[in-house]
């Protein structure tokens, strides 16, 4: 018997997401009320509960999913099932650990990490266990490895690596060296993202290759010449978070030169729309589908941003705006959520081949989170060009006049944030449904 | 399926190779401009801006949260410095949380935020566009030619 815990992943991941958002709407409402329940939970206590929890949802789904793949769709015979269980309840207890962490204030960690820091090790063992597994499975079933075969691979690799990477402050070697400490602190959560970026990428890829019935989508050349583009960009392009960190030119020069290389993958994009996208078949996946074509959407828009700030002369302008933060929640929930919703509809229907996936409330749950993103994304946009041109043109009033001149622009974010809530929470209950049902 | 892996595997090495030798580098370099390292006082204001989830509202370099100020030259910036952040970090304005901080973890915050803002500055004006792309920056303490 098929082991569930890929399924319980996949769960967890949802009730993450929707505390998640959950909690970054709570928070963003202090944007709009300052003195909004501020005394009891302020904003800085709610971002990491925030944080933490959509992070949680990219790496469950991300993992549940990959977990999937191989045991139900290409029926390997897992290396260890007893260690996908071990896997899954090591993440949960470290998942409840961090949430009464937070909820103590035990936060001697840093952003995006602001646990107590022994929690990095229950973390690092359930990876160090996922890699077992993963390496273990593949290395007696598989010759010759499909692209995301590597990426998901490389993305276990390189989270274990970046995860420690994230902690060296710890060791007084790095944190008495503010530049060099913040530079590397900014290193690891960049590859972090890299990293993870890895795990969903390579299921768009499986996705796409197992949705067209087309291997050739993930073995021929060119999709791993970007594989390892990417793969480059996440080892070495970091520093264009710090171009404006005085660290050394030269790791500046080579952050510049290997982002600008993601205008291959741009040219790549528009070369390839119509022979990559609309010809996929759709017949059997039609969700599953649907949110991959919105992917392609939000890839898009986010690489010409991301490429445009990754110039220095343009990052100037943008860092520390709120442009830097339409950047990642256009990437967290535009391309990884979607990728992730598309992995979702598509178990689903390998669960329940009859499973009517395209009801009619879902597919209004998906066209009103797309609207509803936009609105989002091209709110925190025109944020950060007036922050922007505060901080560098006009140069006049204070941080908070500049703050409550950008109020109407808050209101719009919070209003859509609730927007995209309520949009995927109808996308997501028959998933949730069909779950639960499995596991049953 | 694929059969012939081997040159992927060869890529794959080059890159870690590369990477391992990059990063050992990259440990091993100081910054563009010379700062003295932290002190014990400043790095118990390091432990506090931590603890407090200080990154949560408040950014250094442009890095961190949008709710507050960026703080990377609050100490050195005119009408400002040491008692005006002493000043506000008990008062509770605005969205920031009344924190009940004693004199010496005040004083530690303040050492942190001094040691800080001797690093560099942000924003920071002095800069020159280059046709490339690239942003030459004048920084404080230089001691090479970018």
């Amino acid at each position: 018997m098929k082991t569930k815990a890929p399924i319980y992943f996949l769960l967890f991941a949802l009730i993450a997401l929707f505390l998640g958002m959950f909690f970054g709407m709570t928070a963003s409402f202090q944007y709009l009320m300052p003195e909004f329940i501020k005394e009891s939970v302020p904003f800085s206590k709610l971002r990491p509960f925030h944080v933490t929890s959509v992070i949680s949802w990219i790496v469950l789904s991300a993992t549940g999913s990959i977990y999937f793949f191989l045991t139900y769709v290409e029926k390997f015979k897992i290396f260890s099932p007893f260690l996908v269980k071990v896997h899954f309840v090591i993440f949960m207890l470290t998942g409840i650990a961090i949430y009464i962490s937070f909820a103590f204030d035990y936060t001697e960690g840093r952003e995006y990490f602001a646990f107590a820091p022994i929690l990095i090790i229950p973390i690092l063992l359930g990876w160090v266990l996922f890699g077992i597994n993963y390496f273990k499975t593949l290395y007696k079933n598989v010759k010759g490895w499909p692209v995301y075969y590597w990426m998901w691979g490389t993305g276990i690799a390189f989270m274990c690596y970046h995860l420690m990477e994230a902690h060296f402050w710890l060791f007084d070697f790095f944190r008495l060296n503010f530049i060099k400490d913040f530079a590397v602190q900014w290193k690891s959560t960049g590859s972090f993202t890299g990293s993870w970026n890895m795990l969903v990428y390579g299921i768009s890829i499986y996705l796409m290759s197992k949705i067209k019935k087309d291997s050739d989508v993930a073995t021929n050349k060119t999709v791993f010449f970007f594989y390892f583009l990417g793969l480059t960009n996440l080892m070495f392009g970091w520093a264009h978070h710090t171009y404006l960190l005085p660290t050394q030119p030269w790791i500046r020069y080579v952050a510049y030169a290997i982002s600008m290389t993601e205008w291959l993958v741009l040219a790549s994009i528009i070369y390839n729309w119509k022979r990559s996208v609309l010809k996929v078949e759709k017949d059997n996946n039609p969700m599953a589908y649907r949110f991959l074509l919105a992917t392609d959407f939000w890839i898009f828009i986010n690489i010409i941003l991301a490429l445009l700030f990754s110039i220095p002369a343009i990052n100037y302008f943008t860092h520390g705006t709120h442009i830097t933060v339409a950047h990642s929640m256009g990437t967290t929930i535009g391309i990884n959520t979607t990728i992730l919703f598309s992995a979702l509809f598509f178990i689903v229907h390998q669960l329940y081949p009859d499973f009517k996936t395209d009801r009619k409330w879902v597919k209004r749950g998906f066209v009103s989170f797309n609207i509803s993103l936009i609105i989002f994304f091209v709110s925190l946009i025109i944020a950060g060009a007036k922050r922007s041109y505060w901080m560098y043109v006009s140069k006049e009033g204070s941080f908070s006049e500049i703050q409550d001149s950008l109020i109407p622009y808050f209101i719009s974010f919070f209003v859509f944030g609730i927007a995209i809530f309520v949009s995927l929470a109808i996308v997501a209950v028959p998933l949730f449904k069909a779950f639960i049902r499995k596991i049953k | 399926m694929l059969n012939n892996t081997r040159p992927y595997i060869f890529v794959i090495a080059v890159l870690i190779t590369l990477f391992g030798f990059y990063n050992y580098v990259v440990y091993n370099t100081d910054g563009y401009v010379t700062v003295e390292k932290l002190s014990s006082t400043a790095v118990k204001g390091q432990q506090l801006f931590q603890s407090n989830r200080c990154w949560s509202c408040h950014q250094l370099y442009g890095l961190g949260g949008y709710l507050g100020p960026d703080l990377t030259n609050v100490y050195s910036s005119e009408g400002k410095g040491s008692n005006y952040i002493k000043a506000f970090l008990n008062s509770g304005v605005k969205s920031m949380p009344q924190f009940n901080f004693s004199e010496d973890e005040k004083n530690a915050l303040v050492q942190y935020l001094k040691q800080v803002d001797e690093t560099g500055i942000y924003p920071n004006y002095n800069a020159e566009f280059e046709a490339t792309g690239w942003v030459k920056i004048k920084y404080r303490n230089e001691t090479s030619k970018d």
